[in-house]
């Protein structure tokens, strides 16, 4: 168990130098752009999410909510040694499904919600399932599969959207509000953090997070999972089906994709389905989330609020005329470095290791 | 005395272990000087530190009497070392010539010039009767060839310090008589040669003086012709070892695994030939039948068919009385078939989880260790310290350890532990032994044996004719695909087996032989009955 431990505690070191070196860069961008208002602007970005109390830390559970999700999809398929670059096509097209069934079907009273929901992650695990079959059967790359999934996702949504009168609103080129009965419950939240656009979907999105680490932890389904990730000659060997792996691997983490689209269109705070040509950035961010978090569970919570966080932060910028775009580089350098990480973990494990080599040593002599 | 490399008090650490600890290796001018160890003893890594892929922490390396610093394969190369690697480096589709000269080729306004350059290496071939055509592809000769080839390499670069790594692992009988003449005469050309080896049939024929690793330490440096086997082999180990292998008579009773006519058909395109070719055989419980041939004659794709990790073009396998040709791998695993594989890294283990996961790779899903779908961890690590205590399976953190860290014959430890632990009714031992020291070895060997006595039937796939004659009760010789013999360990020389794993000779009677025992069976059963 003490193994188990430090190689934790390397992981989350490490994140966190990605972290500094990120934020040390932003310093740097700042002062090249404008050097007089670069500390100010430096301390915004760090405490700018807490200048409006309980309302902004709300803000930022609310902006986390759906990166935490998408990271999380990204951190399991990689667990499960496939690179799920398609949370994008997943999340949009999830989220298509919750916004239809919340227009669509206005008589469901209190389940309402629950059924949009629902209808979210069986979109997204269908996004999921196409690349996870593609692979398992023909062993079609799952990298280029969904992307191409992706933009097959985004114009089928648009178009959809576009195509069926119930559903567009031409005067703002997007969807139509979804019914109050498909919104999803506040759960408290607004009681907790007054003013703010959280709500029950951050739960569910804990609930998720500790669903998924129960699953490739403690289950022989995800023993199954992680083992045909590591080495599928030798799943197959042990008569694990690696290809009925592969493909449930890529489902669940469309699913899991889906939800957060379907947790953020249906979050009652005025966000649509838009009907534009670029990929949603959520499932972007969440390959930055899940290699922050060392696709650990656990570890991408935290990078997904993080983000979040920082992100909140970053629209006060404009206060001391920087663009909001700082924050994106700043995250970007993160990301890069926490793609270092590996390299860190090993410097830290050498040094312990020199460490406790000495330590043996000198207990040697003693005794 | 002249010595033309010495590594002297080389010490090598990795991470929690001490690779090399204060090791001297002093090689004469032209003498073949054998270095000997056990698996993870520290020979790989010493080899390592004198191409210059490690820096040693401490000790100095010596070539010729002169100090030097070796950064990488290219400065010995200078200094005139050369290696053959236990596994070729050459192009399969270039040729033998092409292979020679590549990293070094001659060229005149940036083109090409092969002239001087065939020259050189038909004489040098000449020279040491190595009987290479220059001109043949690298995929069309045998490995015996693609050898010779390697040493060509290091003699076209002028090397005079030659290190061959394990060069007898691949080699039929004949090939390695002939690869001990060709040390010779270089030997008697002046060239100095490190053979690193475990076996010690080899050191007695070809080495003049022989230096000992065990664990990562230097035990010694012994002539030779002055030391018997035994007294090799316990400097190795440690201890006292068995090299001969204690066995009984075999008590053949019912038929566990039978296969009829198995074919598989080639998929690679262009290919024709069966990969097996109508191959039918039986095993009874408590025999070992062996499968021996040479590499890639078709052993690997008759126990993937076999096993089911690949398909069965046509024919059956029987276990235990039922057709299991097209049942999945986990119904024979879950009905008596126990496999281990090859490859241990590409098949035996998933080497980035944990000793104990790797354990129950087979079992993991039965009620043991599953509650509603939740792995019992306290069972399972309960399993692997039951496992790790009754095999002695050595690693450093335990049931905790991932197996990539741990040592080959320790993995290979693991495997059959897990493979004999589920009381199987008929075991697939494929090379069970390769790359093994001697010491696990003589373990691996003594485990089969136990499992043949308390009544399994174990059909082993081995390319050492030692463990061939040493281990089997029967052997079927495979040659393309075919088995073109069934023999008697006990009335065959190791030459005349080696005879017919080239395909040299071809036994006439084998099919009536075949029809011979399956009356012979039917009888037994017979007999059986009537009890």
């Amino acid at each position: 168990m003490k193994n188990k431990k430090q190689i934790d505690f390397s992981g989350a070191l490490s994140s966190i130098f990605a972290i500094l070196i990120g934020l040390l860069v932003g310093l740097i961008v700042l002062l090249l752009c404008n050097s007089k208002q670069a500390v100010p602007g430096f301390m915004m970005i760090l405490t700018g999410s807490l200048t409006h109390g309980l309302k902004g830390i709300g803000q930022v559970f609310y902006y986390a909510t759906p990166i935490i999700l998408t990271g999380l999809s990204v951190g399991f398929a990689f667990k499960t040694g496939l690179f799920n670059i398609g949370a994008s096509g997943q999340f949009i097209v999830g989220g298509f499904g919750a916004v239809f069934v919340g227009i669509m079907c206005k008589n469901l009273g209190g389940v309402h919600w629950i059924v949009a929901l629902a209808a979210s992650v069986v979109f997204g695990a269908v996004w999921g399932f196409v690349p996870g079959f593609l692979k398992a059967h023909f062993n079609v790359n799952e990298v280029i599969a969904s992307i191409m999934m992706n933009y097959i996702g985004m114009y089928a949504v648009n178009w959809t959207v576009k195509g069926y009168k119930p559903l567009f609103n031409n005067l703002r080129n997007e969807s139509n509000t979804v019914a109050v009965t498909a919104q999803i419950p506040k759960m408290g939240f607004d009681k907790i953090f007054p003013g703010s656009s959280v709500n029950g979907g951050f739960l569910i999105a804990i609930v998720v997070i500790i669903l998924i680490y129960l699953l490739l932890n403690k289950t022989t389904f995800g023993y199954e999972l992680k083992a045909v990730g590591f080495n599928k000659d030798a799943s197959k060997y042990a008569g694990i089906n690696e290809k009925k792996s592969i493909i449930l691997s890529m489902t669940i983490a469309g699913a899991i994709s889906g939800l957060a689209g379907g947790l953020l269109y249906l979050a009652g705070t005025g966000k649509h389905i838009e009907i534009v040509d670029t990929l949603a950035s959520e499932g972007f961010s969440g390959i930055s989330v899940a290699l922050l978090g060392v696709c650990h569970p656990i570890g991408i919570l935290f990078a997904g609020i993080f983000i979040a966080y920082l992100t909140a932060g970053g629209f006060y910028l404009q206060l001391f005329e920087f663009s909001t775009e700082i924050i994106d580089i700043i995250i970007a350098v993160i990301i890069y470095f926490s793609a270092f990480a590996l390299i860190v973990k090993t410097m830290i494990a050498k040094t312990r290791q020199r460490k406790e080599i000495k330590k043996e040593q000198e207990g040697g002599k003693k005794a | 005395m002249d010595y033309v490399i010495e590594m002297l008090n080389i010490t090598k650490e990795f991470p929690g272990i001490i690779a090399n600890d204060n090791i001297t290796l002093q090689l004469e001018k032209g003498e073949i000087h054998a270095l000997l160890g056990e698996n993870g003893a520290g020979k790989s890594t010493l080899m390592s530190v004198l191409f210059g892929m490690y820096q040693p922490e401490k000790g100095t390396i010596k070539v010729k009497g002169k100090e030097v610093q070796i950064k990488g394969p290219l400065d010995a190369n200078d200094l005139g070392i050369g290696m053959v690697h236990q596994h070729f480096k050459l192009v399969h589709n270039f040729t033998v010539l092409q292979n020679i000269v590549l990293g070094i080729e001659d060229t005149k306004h940036g083109i090409l010039r092969m002239e001087d350059a065939r020259k050189k290496v038909v004489a040098l071939s000449e020279k040491y009767s190595l009987l290479v055509d220059p001109d043949a592809l690298i995929s069309d000769i045998t490995v015996g060839m693609q050898q010779r080839v390697e040493i060509l390499k290091m003699l076209y670069r002028d090397n005079d310090i030659l290190i061959f790594d394990e060069p007898t692992a691949v080699l039929t009988p004949q090939e390695i008589d002939e690869l001990m003449q060709i040390m010779r005469d270089l030997k008697a050309e002046g060239k100095s040669i490190l053979f690193i080896t475990h076996k010690l049939n080899e050191i007695k024929a070809v080495a003049d003086r022989c230096s000992v690793l065990r664990r990562g330490k230097y035990i010694g440096t012994v002539n030779v012709e002055d030391t018997d086997k035994e007294a090799m082999s316990e400097m190795m180990v440690g201890r006292k070892v068995n090299l001969t292998v204690d066995k009984g008579e075999a008590k053949p009773t019912d038929v566990v695994l039978e296969v009829e006519n198995l074919t598989v058909k080639a998929t690679r395109e262009g290919h024709t030939k069966n990969l097996v070719n109508d191959v039918s055989f039986k095993v009874r419980k408590g025999e070992i039948v062996c499968i021996a041939g040479i590499d890639g004659n078709g052993q690997t794709e008759l126990v993937h068919a076999i096993t089911g990790l690949d398909s069965i073009s046509d024919g059956k396998v029987i276990l235990n009385g039922e057709d299991v040709s097209k049942k999945s791998i986990r119904y024979k695993n879950t009905h008596g078939m126990s496999h281990i594989p090859e490859d241990r890294h590409k098949h035996g283990l998933v080497l980035d989880y944990n000793l104990a996961y790797n354990l129950v790779l087979q079992q993991y899903f039965e009620k043991e260790f599953n509650n509603h779908g939740f792995i019992r961890n306290d069972k399972v690590n309960e399993y692997a310290d039951l496992l790790i205590e009754q095999f002695d399976i050595r690693s450093g953190q335990g049931k905790e350890t991932i197996t990539r860290s741990m040592s080959g014959g320790n993995q290979q430890k693991a495997i059959v532990a897990r493979e004999i632990k589920k009381n199987p009714d008929v075991m697939l031992a494929v090379q069970p032994t390769r790359g093994l020291d001697v010491g696990a070895i003589e373990y691996i060997h003594r485990q089969l044996v136990k499992q043949r006595d308390e009544g399994c039937a174990i059909l082993l796939v081995s390319l050492e004719l030692e463990e061939v004659m040493n281990l089997s009760d029967r052997i079927l010789v495979i040659f393309e695909g075919s088995i073109v013999a069934d023999l008697n360990p006990k009335e065959v020389t190791v030459q005349e087996l080696g005879l017919y794993m080239a395909g040299a000779m071809q036994d006439k009677t084998h099919a009536l032989q075949g029809t011979a025992h399956a009356k012979q069976d039917k009888q037994e059963e017979g007999a059986q009955d009537e009890k």
